[in-house]
């Protein structure tokens, strides 16, 4: 626990010690989710919608922060040699990435407050929140499928390095568009194929229940099967991220990758 | 995989125990093999050399001995643990400090990440600070303690690693070229720290790895000679020398870097040669050794015909690059450039 204390002081510590960092990290999510607000105004949709980009837009920041900040860093890490520095340290490597994923939630958290409370004042967006406490499972729900997903997604990055960052990038847009960020895919205008590829994602049954519950003004009773569908989520990714883990660092070993940099 | 002898005529198993550790890495059209069956042992307290050209398997081994590389065969232990059945209660015992690393974070102090570190080996928070205020002390930067690591200049920083290296007081400490590109000064201060903290303070066991001929002679109570991932002698750096002894070393310099040397490969009684050429003053200065003088006067004739003046010549004592050059036929310089 000191190691994952210690990382998730490293991530809080660095990422607030340069304040430029935070003003990106706030203006530039509310240029990118103004965009769709002003589209859905100009083609008159409902007002819910500017909610769901909201919401959308909120989220996105922490899929984000998984994919670059927790999965990637094993990468950063490898260049750097701190790597190296970790692996040769008795301490679990699942510790590791706890540390960088509460680090990296709380620091996401912070910023993702900001936006969406700077995007319902701005857009003047009807919230209807009948139950907040269905609203904070699903969101908590939501961000523990999405850093198992992401510590699963690290043990790539542990071992492939650079070509495990094209995979991210591959993944960041079509992991956009599938689990609806800007707009909802159990829509019945999405085709059926999208709606079961994106029912992979397990930001999409968040973004989903999170909207249901927060701007529709639904209750537990509608959005039960986003809860299990994210706890399935979660018990599945958590221990398949250590198997993983553990599957890539041996491998590393054996192919004498492990360590190696510029790959 | 051939099983560890973990004790040995009633005695207490060695610290590092290596044997015929075989390490083969993909090649463009076959495996390349890094070590080449690697037997050693360290005891308890020793400093323990590891001196080769690059790409001589140094840090193949000293990676399949810190559990970060698995061996294609053989088998290893450190502190009587098997590094790959066991790598969890090595990583205990040990720690590495790699030359011209800068692990940790650029964003924080090196006070901060030195925190940071200690953390990983569990240390308790207070414990930590007195002991990296002790280490920052006594490695001479006190005075950066409050900066950045980003902000530090080259030798600083490894007396940060070096420090972070000490910080969960190892058993077995293993240093991979740890005065690589640092000034005289600060490697030998560095040097001196590692020796004082092996023999004075701690009693650790060191494992080091250099390609520094001075810096193994200094430090090390025993030295392995190593070349294409074998091991090629082994002693103390005084034996090692001591058996060069009937033959004799000379040295030379000569006007022009275009002195063609080819031809001491074809003569007789020559046990190996080293060159190293000055562009800046052109001239060659060069290091052989012969069975007999005689052969050493044939050469500076040979040498003459080529229209060469000889500026200086000396008999020069023993060094382990003569060892080196004793065993391959060449120097390390040859060596990285072949």
């Amino acid at each position: 626990m000191r190691a994952a204390y210690a990382r998730l002081w490293v991530r809080i510590k660095g990422s607030n010690r340069e304040p430029e960092w935070l003003l990106a990290e706030l203006v530039i999510p509310v240029i990118t989710l103004s965009a769709y607000v002003f589209l859905y105004k100009m083609v008159k949709a409902p007002p819910e919608y500017a909610g769901f980009v909201i919401i959308g837009g909120t989220m996105m920041a922490f899929w984000s922060n998984v994919l670059w900040n927790m999965s990637a860093q094993f990468y950063w890490e490898k260049e750097t040699g701190t790597l190296e520095a970790y692996l040769v340290a008795p301490i679990s490597r699942m510790a590791i990435l706890l540390g960088m994923a509460l680090g990296g939630f709380v620091n996401t958290t912070l910023r993702a407050i900001a936006v969406f409370v700077a995007g319902i004042l701005i857009f003047q967006v009807p919230m209807a929140v009948n139950e907040p406490f269905t609203a904070l499972l699903i969101f908590f729900l939501t961000i523990g499928a999405l850093y198992a997903l992401g510590m699963m997604f690290a043990s790539l990055f542990l071992l492939y390095g650079r070509e495990a960052w094209h995979t991210a990038n591959l993944l960041q847009e079509p992991v956009q568009f599938l689990s609806g960020t800007y707009y909802p895919t159990t829509s019945q205008v999405v085709p059926f194929m999208v709606q079961l590829l994106s029912s992979l994602i397990p930001l999409t049954f968040g973004l989903d229940g999170i909207r249901k519950v927060a701007i529709l003004g639904q209750g537990i009773n509608q959005v039960w099967p986003n809860v299990i569908a994210l706890t399935i989520f979660t018990l599945i990714l958590l221990p398949l991220a250590k198997k993983a883990l553990d599957f890539m660092e041996n491998l590393g070993k054996k192919e004498g990758r492990l360590t190696l940099r510029w790959q | 995989m051939s099983h560890l002898v973990v004790a040995r005529d009633n005695r207490l198993p060695h610290t590092i125990e290596t044997h015929n550790v075989v390490r083969e890495f993909k090649g463009h059209d076959k495996p390349v093999k890094a070590l080449d069956g690697v037997s050693i042992y360290i005891d308890e307290g020793e400093i323990f050399g590891l001196l080769g050209p690059n790409g001589a398997g140094k840090t193949t081994l000293i990676k399949i001995l810190t559990t970060l590389l698995l061996p294609t065969s053989g088998a290893a232990s450190v502190g009587g643990f098997d590094v790959v059945k066991e790598p969890h209660k090595v990583r205990k015992i040990i720690s590495l400090v790699s030359g011209g690393e800068t692990p940790g974070y650029g964003i924080l102090s090196a006070s901060e990440n030195l925190w940071f570190f200690s953390q990983l080996y569990g240390l308790p928070s207070s414990v930590a600070k007195t002991e990296i205020k002790r280490l920052i002390a006594d490695l001479e930067f006190e005075e950066y303690a409050k900066t950045r690591m980003s902000k530090l200049s080259t030798g600083y920083r490894q007396r940060l690693n070096l420090a972070r290296g000490l910080l969960n007081n190892p058993k077995i400490f293993f240093l991979d070229e740890p005065t690589l590109g640092l000034d005289v000064l600060t490697s030998r201060k560095l040097r001196s720290y590692i020796v004082d903290w092996a023999k004075k303070e701690r009693k650790g066991t060191v494992l080091l790895t250099t390609h520094y001929m001075a810096e193994a002679d200094e430090m090390c109570d025993r030295v392995a000679i190593i070349d294409r991932g074998k091991i090629l002698a082994c002693d103390s750096p005084l034996r090692l020398k001591e058996k060069l002894k009937e033959n004799v070393i000379m040295k030379a310099e000569v006007s022009s870097v275009q002195a063609d040397f080819g031809f001491v490969d074809e003569m007789k009684g020559v046990v190996g040669y080293s060159q190293t050429r000055s562009i800046q003053t052109n001239t060659t200065s060069f290091k052989v050794m012969v069975r007999e003088e005689k052969t050493f006067t044939d050469i500076l004739s040979k040498l003459e015909r080529q229209n060469l003046r000889i500026l200086s010549v000396n008999r020069a004592e023993p060094t382990l690059e003569d060892v080196y050059i004793s065993l391959v036929g060449r120097g390390f310089e040859e060596e990285n450039a072949s």
